[in-house]
């Protein structure tokens, strides 16, 4: 296929994941925007009021960012998961794997895909947000980069673990056991310098901890954690989730028989 | 002339250790009308699967035209439109963008997807309802959708699975003729069926596989010519002596107005019809027992078991 075509075939299955998540916009976008209302009027408003300030903000200006990063993290991972496991499942994955299409443009179709419905998303949230407190971007190069880094990256993972399922079983098992977990653990709610030293260490594994500070860097200008690193260890982890979905899709386990 | 497919030594031995192909070979000439058949489980979908890249090959060569699926796959696929066994489209999605979106992944501009779709659509009868979700269709309609879906990027070679399986007489027969037109436009055909007077009707060339082997690879005028019996079952005006016989043929009285001769090659059924004519017996019809293909597949499975 020549670059021509293979854009072509990049924007089918680009066209084919948005007109897929607007279609039961009910329940990728809305469930996104009525719970984190629901996260800024209990955590930030209500409790929020009683916290008093954190890192220099306002309870509510100090979770806002964390808030749209854990949709955006949500969203990217569950909008591939769940497209690729369902093509998977009924068998459509085929009408790929039979055309010419290079896997680094299955890769990239299903991937921007999942990127795009996260930013959607993190649109919608951030003018909730606005109707709680007044949002004043420090870097918009920084949030601006953070928010595509980190869609890609958990797009790519929720690519892994379609590729991995057996069940739509399977495909919630990561998201609540491991990704939820890690969301809240990676300093939405809080500063890593309330934490004793021993776990605030144990933190730095969690791969949340730099994307939700390097973006808090990014809308306030604070970050428990220096930006370079953060950026570094998403660009890493960016990497190695891109490397195994190409040796996924290229070995074609799990895919072919 | 290139051949349209060339298969070499294929095996495939799956990770339970079952051997589906045992190093099987055979050629696809241009423009054929190519039938495979073989029972269930032989090996004609792992055939298919490793011919268009869902199964992974353990051995041999499979060149499609001129490309070599070793080296460039994503040439031989251009050539290739499949028509699956089972439904494997999107439920959800509507029968229109179903076949633009085979099209996108062609590499098709959308908007020449979208003027073969309907030109296919059309002509296999779905075009109104092209905007309603694929799992509204019956199941003659998902067939002919996955024909649709098969040709947008127009392949040189189209292979069918089972395309008719469930269908009715009148929509098989309709799909017949769509296939004899595009194949008389030029492309090469590949069919699997469990009908065989489907295989008989449409095919030129006939690969039987059993066990993972081809046990015959030839014209089907050939296979036909070697048929050494045909049983014919003959239909009586008026009711049939109890004793019926023919000399020299076996037959059979089945009930009072019909009975069942065999007929073995060197025969002539005018000496049939002589003989019971001579005990006052007028035929008023004539048919085959069973399809004569199925009778010669049948003693060709049976002979391999």
């Amino acid at each position: 296929m020549n670059a021509s075509e293979q854009f072509n075939a990049f924007m089918t299955i680009l066209r084919k994941e948005v007109k897929r998540y607007l279609r039961i916009w009910t329940q990728t976008l809305l469930p996104s925007a009525i719970t984190m209302s629901l996260y800024f009027v209990i955590f930030g408003s209500l409790i929020g009021s009683r916290i008093g300030e954190m890192g220099g903000f306002t309870y509510m200006q100090f979770v806002v960012p964390g808030l749209i990063m854990m949709a955006i993290v949500t969203n990217s991972y569950s909008n591939v998961v769940s497209s690729f496991f369902g093509s998977k499942f009924n068998h459509s994955v085929e009408e790929l794997l039979v055309s010419p299409t290079p896997n680094y443009v299955i890769l990239m179709g299903y991937v921007v895909g999942g990127v795009s419905r996260g930013l959607l998303v993190a649109i919608v949230v951030t003018l909730v947000s606005m109707f709680f407190t007044d949002l004043h971007i420090h870097s918009y190069l920084v949030v601006l980069s953070v928010v595509l880094m980190t869609s890609i990256l958990f797009a790519l993972a929720g690519f892994i673990n379609a590729v991995y399922a057996n069940s739509f079983d399977d495909i919630s098992i990561i998201p609540t056991f491991v990704l939820t977990p890690l969301i809240y653990l990676g300093g939405v709610f809080y500063s890593m310098d309330l934490l004793p030293d021993f776990w605030a260490g144990v933190s730095k594994l969690n791969p949340l901890v730099y994307v939700v500070n390097a973006f808090r860097y990014g809308v306030l200008g604070v970050s428990d954690v220096s930006l370079p690193i953060a950026f570094g260890m998403i660009a890493l982890f960016t990497v190695i989730a891109f490397s195994y979905s190409m040796h996924l899709l290229n070995s074609g386990k799990r895919l072919r028989q | 002339m290139i051949p349209a497919l060339t298969i070499e030594n294929l095996s495939k031995v799956y990770g339970n250790g079952f051997e589906a192909l045992k190093g099987i070979s055979l050629t696809v000439q241009q423009g054929d009308f190519y039938a495979l058949l073989g029972p269930n489980g032989a090996g004609k979908s792992t055939t298919i699967g490793i011919i268009c890249s869902l199964v992974s090959k353990s051995g041999g060569r499979v060149q499609v035209f001129d490309a070599d699926i070793d080296t460039d796959f994503p040439a031989a696929k251009k050539y290739i439109g499949i028509v699956p066994q089972e439904f494997n489209f999107n439920m959800f999605e509507t029968v229109l963008d179903i076949v633009v979106n085979q099209g996108g992944y062609y590499g098709m501009p959308v908007e020449l997807s979208r003027q073969r779709a309907e030109k296919y659509l059309r002509e296999l009868g779905l075009w109104e309802k092209r905007k309603v979700a694929s799992r509204t269709l019956s199941g003659g309609m998902k067939r002919r959708l996955m024909i649709a879906r098969a040709l947008v990027h127009e392949p040189s070679l189209l292979i069918l699975d089972e395309p008719t399986a469930g269908v009715d007489i009148e929509m098989r027969r309709s799909m017949w003729d769509f296939l004899k037109q595009i194949n008389a436009a030029g492309t090469t055909i590949i069919l699997t069926t469990h009908y065989l007077e489907e295989a008989e009707a449409l095919c030129r060339h006939i690969g039987i596989i059993n066990h993972g082997e081809i046990v015959e690879n030839t014209s089907m005028r050939e296979l036909l010519r070697r048929l050494h019996r045909e049983v014919f079952i003959l239909d009586s005006e008026s009711e049939l002596p109890a004793d019926i016989s023919v000399a020299e043929f076996t037959c059979r009285r089945l009930d009072d107005h019909s009975m069942e001769v065999e007929v073995q090659k060197g025969q002539h059924i005018n000496d049939v019809f002589a003989a019971l004519d001579a005990q006052g017996v007028r035929v008023s019809s004539m048919r085959n027992r069973a399809n004569r293909l199925e009778e010669m597949f049948v003693n060709l499975v049976e002979g391999a078991a």
